[in-house]
């Protein structure tokens, strides 16, 4: 049987959406899947060298918030100088407490599983974003390198 | 206690590692080969059957005691 195809789409460059391409993956790799990340717009940060990736409360209704800040903290609260900060070092100490993969190890993990990732030129170019800062280890592609992969792939997800 | 070739302690991970690891782990051993997985992630249950019947591996056993979930693993090919 040849094996199956994974196509990810990855959009997103949050601490938090940066789980899902790396989660989903990684383990696609582990059952045989061949592999393939496309990132775009945001979804850049997850492909830089070094990751500074960020979760925020501000527009988020969803996210649990400690000590049931979420119930009396007015939805302005969440634009206070500092609480994207505060809100990151809590979420990344409540994923090592809970024995949750980082997101630098997950990535290794797809390196080293030979998932193909391929950063879209359009939008390092739109964003101004140097070759250097990102991993060395990637492809540069458009869409239609994307669609080289995706066409005949078993499932494409968009994140 | 069935035999194992190899053990791995994967207590104290969560999704997707204890698969990841045990994976890994497989790469190492010859067809027929047992791998003994401990794990205290609850989702590894459903996810090692999901992983054996993928990989054409065979789950020999799965265990749980005192919050604790073992698994038996065979290698084939």
């Amino acid at each position: 049987m040849a094996d199956k195809k994974l196509a990810i789409i990855a959009t997103k460059g949050t601490l938090d959406w940066a789980y899902p391409p790396f989660i989903l993956a990684s383990t696609a790799s582990a059952l045989g899947y061949q592999t393939c990340i496309f990132f775009t717009f945001y979804g850049l940060q997850l492909i830089k060298t070094k990751l500074d990736l960020k979760v925020s409360p501000l527009g988020n209704p969803g996210m649990p918030m400690p000590m049931g800040m979420n119930k009396w903290f007015p939805v302005l609260g969440t634009t206070i100088p500092g609480m994207e900060g505060m809100m990151t070092t809590m979420m990344k100490q409540k994923i090592k407490a809970k024995g949750v993969a980082s997101i630098e190890e997950l990535r290794d993990l797809c390196v080293e599983a030979e998932v193909r990732l391929v950063g879209c030129q359009m939008t390092i170019d739109l964003f101004d974003i140097k070759r250097e800062e990102l991993m060395d280890n990637i492809e540069l592609g458009g869409a239609a390198t994307f669609f080289e992969f995706a066409g005949d792939a078993d499932v494409t997800l968009f994140i | 206690m069935a035999e194992f070739d190899q053990e791995l302690d994967a207590r104290g991970l969560n999704c997707p590692l204890p698969i990841l690891r045990a994976k890994k782990a497989l790469n190492d051993l010859g067809d027929g080969q047992v791998l003994r997985i401990m794990a205290t992630d609850p989702g590894s249950v459903k996810d090692f059957e999901a992983f054996a019947q993928q990989t054409g591996n065979t789950l020999l056993e799965s265990t749980e005691s005192e919050g604790e979930f073992h698994f038996l693993l065979r290698k084939n090919g």
